[in-house]
């Protein structure tokens, strides 16, 4: 008997837990609970953090003096200087670090552990002191310098070195997006692909590369974006020709914060048209693979 | 036709040792073993994509074990079929053909024939994420066989589907090997095996511990790890015949066993559990369909109780409880009653 009632004691607790647990439960879908509350709150702060500064600048700025400023030669040059340097930057690297990381993904070798950490180098050491390392590495008395100089290219404000300073800083990003990216490929679709007599060069571009094309385009336009914004490392090795952070930063210096706004207004813009417009064209891209790839993966 | 001499890869915790065996030219040749006892790994030897570190592989003669892969000619399909999710099916048919002289219109005319063939023609436009568990096998199939390999290695193509698909590859694979194609099977599953094979090899701890025709290894298990797997110590092979509408399977010695299945002709192998055989001391009217008189020929303890062969026309095992075996008083030489439902005997077509 008094087994059995505390048998009966137990299983009225326990339901009573399992009740209070799903009415639990049902509150979270309704609404916050005090810790989502909390954090919203924070969440919310650190939003405002990223877009104040920013719509506090677009506000200063009237669309009549980013027109204006759009019809400066020297602003539009700029902006072109500084887009198609990183772009070339990105492209001419690419072909190096995009193999690199297949071999990360891929193989295992000694001191490989030193290999990712000297990959992640430049985005922990200060730009600066990376344009004052890279204007070492390019001048005319450096080694690569004199080899430009044979072919009669100075890389000290050109825009071949700021195309140098820009990928410098920013193939990090590329690199680890790739190497993410073929990671994700299955080995034995490889495998499959070489019993199917490709050889391993038709294999990585017919299957390796293709299947990791996702992460590796979105590394690219990472990579570009962050060279297009790159202001450190490029001052360093070339302050003319002058791209729009430099530009924007020497209108700041000479002429204050009123002139600095236009400039980055405009060239926020641009940058902003030109990733949603590279991201969209991914997405329209791969679209038709996404299904394919979520069952695969 | 294909040949391996004493194939040895080690790796940290796992490997083959000294593996030995040949497949003739029209073959079905099953590998046989648990999961994690090497097969793949003989499967990927042969196609190169793992370099043994001793001994040799020979195919029609020639030695390829440092051919490169691309330059064997051997198709693998993989346990997950490993189709390319990036490409159309016809894509994927197609891979291989890249680099041989043909037109356009001639590839895609052969890319149609083989995917004809494997009941996949109304596929070609589609992408892989769309298919079936049975239509992706049915297309990593059809890329490998477009390449007419001269052995054709397929790595567990059942395991991943559901009974009436397997019945359906079953079929089709019986239909490739029939027009010729010399295939080596691995699996991990004695029916499929028996199903298949007109040769079977067991694989243990990445060594072949034995090898023969099906009817070999099952009746006459060299070591106690195959009798052990494959499990069975009551298999026939039989030749069917239905009577008054009952199916029955007759032994190579006369002995008709009735059997319950859906076919009703054909060639095949029976199993029957020991325990699912009953024991009495005289005749006596039970439900079974099965009944036989028969002398015991030898009495053995087992781990799961006590093993009673009896010589009814087929030798039969029985498994039964040591107070069965004193109730009944059996010893060796004694006449005794064997009795077995129709429905305890498993058919297994050829």
């Amino acid at each position: 008997m008094k087994k059995i009632s505390r048998q009966s004691a137990v299983g009225s607790r326990q339901s009573a837990v399992t009740r209070h647990v799903s009415r639990k439960t049902c509150k979270l879908t309704q609404r916050f609970t005090s810790i989502q509350a909390t954090f919203l709150l924070l969440g919310s702060l650190v939003l405002l953090f990223i877009v104040a500064p920013l719509a506090g600048m677009f506000l200063n700025t009237t669309p009549a003096q980013v027109f204006e400023t759009a019809r400066e030669a020297e602003v539009r040059n700029s902006i072109w200087l500084t887009i198609y340097t990183s772009l070339a930057g990105t492209l001419v690297f690419s072909v190096t670090a995009i193999p690199l990381a297949y071999l990360l993904a891929r193989k295992r070798f000694p001191l490989k552990k030193l290999v990712t950490g000297i990959i992640d180098l430049p985005v922990v050491i200060p730009h600066s002191a990376a344009g004052i390392a890279l204007l070492g590495f390019v001048s005319r008395e450096s080694a690569l310098g004199k080899l430009g100089s044979a072919i009669g290219l100075d890389f000290v404000g050109h825009p071949a070195g700021i195309a140098i300073a820009m990928a410098f800083v920013s193939i990090p990003y590329l690199i680890n997006a790739a190497r993410d990216g073929f990671s994700g490929v299955p080995v034995r679709l490889e495998k499959a692909a070489l019993t199917l007599g490709a050889s391993p060069y038709r294999v990585f571009f017919t299957i390796s590369l293709p299947l990791a094309w996702r992460n590796i385009l979105s590394g690219l336009i990472l990579m570009f974006a962050r060279g297009m914004s790159e202001f450190g490392a490029v001052i360093v090795v070339a302050y003319h020709p002058m791209i729009t952070p430099v530009m924007i930063y020497e209108r700041f210096g000479a002429f204050g914060l009123k002139y600095a706004r236009p400039v980055s207004v405009l060239f926020i813009l641009i940058s902003l048209t030109l990733f949603v417009l590279l991201r969209w064209l991914g997405k329209e891209k791969d679209g038709e693979e996404g299904l394919s790839d979520k069952v695969t993966k | 036709m294909l040949e391996l001499r004493g194939v040895s890869k080690r790796f940290a915790d796992f490997g083959l040792t000294d593996v030995s065996f040949s497949v003739e030219q029209g073959d079905y040749y099953i590998l046989l073993g648990e999961s994690g006892a090497g097969k793949s790994m003989v499967l990927e030897t042969i196609a190169g994509l793992v370099a043994p570190d001793t001994g040799t592989i020979l195919l029609a003669g020639n030695d390829i074990t440092n051919e490169k892969i691309q330059n064997r000619k051997i198709g693998l399909v993989f346990q997950d079929h490993a189709v390319f999710p990036h490409l159309t099916v016809a894509e994927n048919i197609a891979y291989s053909l890249h680099g041989a002289k043909l037109s356009k219109v001639e590839k895609h005319e052969k890319v149609k024939a083989v995917a004809n063939e494997l009941g996949i023609g109304e596929l070609l436009a589609r992408k892989p994420g769309t298919l079936s568990g049975g239509e992706l096998q049915r297309v990593a199939l059809g890329r490998t066989l477009i390449q007419q390999p001269a052995i054709l290695l397929l790595d567990e193509p059942l395991s991943s589907l559901d009974t009436r698909l397997k019945g359906e590859l079953r079929r089709l694979l019986r239909s490739i090997h029939r027009r010729g194609q010399t295939i080596l099977h691995v699996t991990h599953d004695y029916e499929e095996a028996l199903s298949l094979g007109t040769r079977i090899a067991v694989i243990h701890r990445g060594t072949i511990i034995q090898s023969g025709t099906p009817s070999e290894v099952f009746l006459h298990p060299k070591s106690e790890f195959v009798a052990h797997f494959i499990g069975v110590k009551n298999f026939f092979s039989v030749k069917l015949a239905t009577k008054d509408q009952a199916v029955f399977a007759d032994t190579c010695n006369n002995i008709r066993i009735r059997v319950v299945t859906d076919t009703t002709a054909g060639e095949g192998y029976i199993l029957i559990r020991g325990e699912d055989i009953l024991l009495s001391a005289a005749a006596v009217e039970t439900s079974a369909t099965n009944n036989f008189s028969g002398t015991v020929v030898e009495i053995v303890p087992n781990a799961g109780g006590i093993e009673v062969t009896i010589d009814a026309g087929i030798e039969l095992h029985a498994l039964i409880t040591r107070e069965s075996l004193e109730k009944l008083d059996l010893t060796a030489g004694k006449t005794c009653w064997v009795h077995f439902k129709a429905s305890a005997v498993r058919y297994i077509n050829k």
